[in-house]
């Protein structure tokens, strides 16, 4: 007979040491599992990801391994973005549509060499890999729970990692993964992350997880690490300008009325689109869109004031053109930014636009018409994101 | 003369960088002259210790203006401010109160010495931040003029006096006893426990020559309250690699609107000419003409020094004269072999990552201020300290830590006659006694020590006395009294002459705003658009 408590909310790998460090005993949910909202202090976990390292536990993260002969035919098919591109040993940012040409979630790739290749996601995918696998010689298996992998992000992420002992980690470059011997098994290291700095993750199978986070948080005491939960994270993707399914945009199968969905140049996303590869999910739909214009666009915006503009409409004059999906007041960038969708007339850099924003004190409603204004890129980006080798701080 | 420049600044401090920025950004042709071979002033990162950074100064920020920050793209220039959370002070029994930024934490805490404090602290804080509320908006605006019927003053009389009838009746009553009343009278209406008192009313006498029981160090309390560090009204935060890192973003805002700045040159006088400022002359004896002439330096030295007597008004000189700018504090940079342990709290306590103190009663902070009054430094000194190398890895190789310790009191002289390097020295030993009282290993590992007292601040820095505000910040030194009445919307009293330090409202600290809110009136003269940005509500 099956236990119920296989039902219960899922722990991951770390728990042991996440709930220890979790002294303010604020959770949240994460796919079916308890992961923490805030440690000690939101802000304080925020500036360890900018200031020096920061460590995420992202084990809930959905993840499947896609193998056989035709993978990567299959995922070159599946993606957008021409999957062949990416080396074996590196890691590829993707997204991936419906037949219409709608985005179904972004994600990551890694290429393990040999038709061997990990998807990383934040929505649930498998039926709709399945789906597409048809006449692929490709197996696809879930592996969320095989794997437990924590995200080492900032400044001194590297230093972090050198004084863990491995060797050579600071020549890894952006979007590369490399294997090292961990005790007797191995931990597998990519330097990517979802912050906008430099920053590493390091992939564990589950009986060395604990190991794991100790050794990295004794080599860190130094190095100002310090764990940091979904709060902090938050604020960092949105100042690194990134977008979250679910939240910037609707998956598109999972959408229920007509409309709600977006296509890859709506989400600002089209430089991921590769109309050149051959035949791919969404390709005649978004050829269309291409030549016809897309409906809205996505944008981001710099926000008069300190409010932040959460769920406001943006308007230009008195029309409504659009709304807000993120917004945030950045505490590195010193600004004030909201993601907005609009119509895509109006997203033009340098376009001024007026967002309407509700905020209350004290029971008290304010309403405020702030002035904001379209802008190129995302207000925070590091140098370090880019440099190999990388600096110790 | 060769080159005619718009404007001069006299001093690279941070307030005459902003100053000069937002004229560069207007267009102007600006030149900055610094007497130091580096520039910041009291807001400096210097490395007295090899691979040690010291905020030598100044050392921790949150008076320095979000709008000026996000306006002036500091950010970009390569300003983080990274904020902590909290602070401690240690008893002499062996006991800690710690201040936890987590409010639930730090009721746990102060329950631990009184429930009932610990629940009086709620009202404290509102009450605290009843008076923050109605500060804050006038940061970034100039002060009225009282006496004038000009429409911007009457204006800006009646935005003064709307903010003060918006506190309504009994509100207005509370306003005028804590800008008048003692830190100690003040706390001693909403807590009972020694350790808390002494804790809060640290706030109140940093930088001042008052007493916990003199009247008018709440108010100082408030200035040191009513900062933050992104929206969080109080907080403080360190700038990533010192608070040289402010200057540096300055300068290179300043630089990317065309701004130039030459160290090591010493101004020595204003040269005016018809009553109105027509340029410098520095020490080396080169002159250079320039249109306007602002001052960076405080009211004392600008019009005491720097100017000639005969060039101005006498309202002006006597003001001047009589200015309130007492020397009281001293610094200590400490570059440490490893991490201290303090007693009472582990090594891995996020106490350790805050502002520490060492006195436990408002007894004993009165008694630190009655040795200075005798004219001597504090034997059982306040100190407000902290090891930011835990936070910012830029400060000290991994490992080793930096240690920044702010010591109040210390005369500006000893016992009337002038400090010398065995009273340095002696100062010194002090306060390290002090720490080692509450740390045993500090002693052994301290690598290198500098000492500041008045005497270093005022001849390094150039702040009179080493007064940190550059003027005492009492209630007959603010507002429309800063610096002096007449005087308080940064013109001086000849034509292109003005005034930006802290000495001008709204006084000391890493704020820019006496810098920002100069420029605004420079520009207003000048005829040309306002560059500097309005407050952000709190509303
Ligand atoms: C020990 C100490 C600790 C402090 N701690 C803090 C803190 O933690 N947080 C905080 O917010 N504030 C703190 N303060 C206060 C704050 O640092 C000052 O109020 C602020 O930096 C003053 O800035 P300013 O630009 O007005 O003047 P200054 O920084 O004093 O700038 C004046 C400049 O003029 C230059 N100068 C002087 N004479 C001449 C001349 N004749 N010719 C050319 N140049 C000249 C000086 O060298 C200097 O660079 C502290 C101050 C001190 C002294």
């Amino acid at each position: 007979m099956r236990s119920h408590d296989e039902t219960m909310m899922l722990q991951t790998p770390f728990h042991s040491r996440v709930a220890k460090a979790c002294e303010l005993n604020q959770w949240d949910e994460w796919k079916g599992y308890t992961t923490p909202a805030a440690y000690t202090e939101v802000e304080q976990e925020y500036f360890a990801v900018r200031n020096s390292t920061g460590v995420f536990d992202l084990s809930p993260m959905t993840k499947y391994r896609i193998t056989g002969a035709d993978a990567e035919l299959y995922l070159n098919k599946v993606m957008t973005r021409d999957v062949r591109k990416i080396n074996p040993d590196r890691v590829g940012y993707t997204i991936w549509c419906n037949d219409a040409g709608q985005v179904m979630d972004d994600g990551t790739l890694f290429n393990f060499g040999e038709n061997n290749y990990r998807l990383c996601s934040y929505t649930r995918v498998m039926d709709w890999l399945q789906w597409s696998a048809m006449g692929f010689d490709v197996e696809i298996i879930d592996e969320t729970a095989d794997f437990g992998a924590l995200a080492v992000q900032g400044p001194t992420s590297c230093a972090v990692l050198k004084a863990m002992g491995f060797k050579g980690i600071e020549k890894l470059k952006p979007f590369g993964m490399s294997h090292f011997p961990f005790e007797d098994a191995e931990v597998m290291i990519s330097r990517t992350g979802f912050t906008g700095d430099l920053g590493y993750e390091l992939w564990v199978e589950p009986p060395k997880a604990i190991t794991l986070w100790d050794r990295l948080f004794d080599a860190g005491s130094n190095l100002g690490i310090r764990a940091i939960g979904g709060n902090a994270l938050e604020m960092v993707r949105i100042e690194a300008g990134f977008l979250q399914a679910g939240v910037d945009f609707v998956p598109a199968e999972e959408t229920v009325r007509v409309g709600r969905s977006r296509s890859p140049f709506e989400l600002g996303l089209g430089w991921l689109v590769d109309f050149d590869k051959g035949v791919f999910n969404g390709r005649q739909a978004l050829l269309k869109e291409k030549r016809e214009g897309s409906r809205y666009a996505f944008v981001f915006l710099d926000v008069e004031g300190n409010k932040p503009a959460e769920h406001s409409f943006i308007l230009k004059g008195n029309k409504e053109i659009g709304t807000v999906t993120s917004a945030a007041w950045c505490p590195t960038a010193k600004s004030n930014i909201a993601f907005a969708q609009i119509e895509s007339k109006y997203a033009n850099s340098g376009e001024n636009l007026t967002a309407e924003i509700y905020y209350q004190t004290e029971l008290k409603w304010t309403r405020l018409l702030a002035k904001c204004r379209v802008i190129d890129s995302p207000v925070f980006s590091s140098p370090k994101r880019r440099q190999t080798p990388a600096p110790d701080f | 003369m060769n080159k005619r420049y718009d404007a001069i600044v006299i001093g690279a401090g941070h307030n005459g960088l902003t100053n000069a920025a937002y004229l560069a950004k207007s267009g102007l042709d600006v030149l900055v002259l610094e007497k130091n071979s580096y520039i910041g002033g009291a807001t400096v990162s210097r490395e007295l210790h090899q691979d040690w950074l010291y905020s030598n100064c100044s050392y921790v920020c949150s008076l320095l203006r979000p709008e000026i920050t996000r306006d002036l793209e500091l950010p970009r220039h390569g300003l983080q401010v990274v904020p902590y959370g909290g602070s401690v002070s240690f008893c002499s029994n062996g006991d800690y109160f710690g201040d936890y930024p987590d409010h639930e934490r730090q009721y746990r805490e102060i329950a631990r010495h009184s429930i009932r404090d610990a629940n009086a602290y709620e009202r404290y804080e509102a009450d605290v931040m009843k008076q923050t509320r109605l500060i804050r908006p006038f940061l970034l605006r100039t002060p009225p003029d009282p006496v004038s019927l000009k429409p911007r003053d009457l204006k800006e009389m009646k935005y003064l006096m709307d903010a003060f009838a918006d506190l309504g009746e009994e509100g207005l009553a509370d306003t005028l006893r804590f800008w008048t009343m003692s830190i100690a009278d003040y706390l001693n209406e909403y807590f009972e426990t020694d350790v808390i008192k002494a804790h809060l009313a640290g706030s109140g006498i940093i930088g001042t020559a008052l007493g916990v029981y003199s009247p008018g160090t709440a108010y100082v309390l408030l200035h040191h309250y009513m900062g933050d560090v992104d929206g969080t009204v109080g907080a403080w935060g360190f700038a990533r690699g010192g608070m040289g890192a402010v200057s540096d973003a300055l300068a290179s805002s300043f630089r990317s609107f065309g701004g130039e700045i030459r160290v090591d040159s010493e101004v020595e006088q204003i040269i005016v000419k018809g009553n109105k400022a027509v340029g410098v002359a520095l020490s080396s004896g080169e002159e250079i003409a320039a249109n306007i002439v602002v001052s960076n330096l405080d009211p004392k030295r600008t019009f005491l020094n720097i100017m000639d007597e005969k060039d101005l008004p006498s309202d002006v000189v006597s003001k001047a004269r009589n200015f309130k700018i007492r020397g009281s504090s001293g610094k200590l940079n400490i570059a440490l072999d490893g991490l201290p342990t303090f007693n009472g709290i582990p090594k891995n306590s996020p106490l350790m990552q805050t502002d520490m103190h060492m006195l436990d009663s408002l007894e004993r902070m009165e008694r630190a201020y009655d040795d200075w009054k005798d004219g001597a430094w504090s034997a059982d000194p306040y100190v407000d300290m902290l090891i930011p190398s835990q936070v910012d890895p830029t400060m000290a190789p991994p490992g080793k830590h930096m240690m920044t310790v702010f010591v109040q009191y210390a005369p500006p002289q000893i016992n009337g006659r002038d400090w010398t390097d065995e009273d340095r020295d002696a100062f010194g030993k002090t306060v390290i006694d002090q720490i080692a009282n509450y740390s045993p290993d500090f002693k052994d590992l301290i690598l290198h020590c500098e000492v500041r007292t008045p005497r270093e601040i005022e001849n390094e820095v150039g702040l009179t006395e080493g007064n940190i505000f550059m003027g005492e910040l009492t209630f007959d030194q603010l507002l429309f009294n800063r610096p002096f009445p007449g005087y308080a919307q940064y013109r001086g009293p000849i034509s292109g002459m003005y005034m930006c330090s802290s000495g001008t409202h709204p006084g000391g600290g890493v704020m820019a705003a006496p810098g920002a809110n100069a420029a605004r009136e420079i520009l207003a003269d000048l005829k040309r658009p306002n560059l500097v940005p309005e407050a952000y509500a709190d509303d």
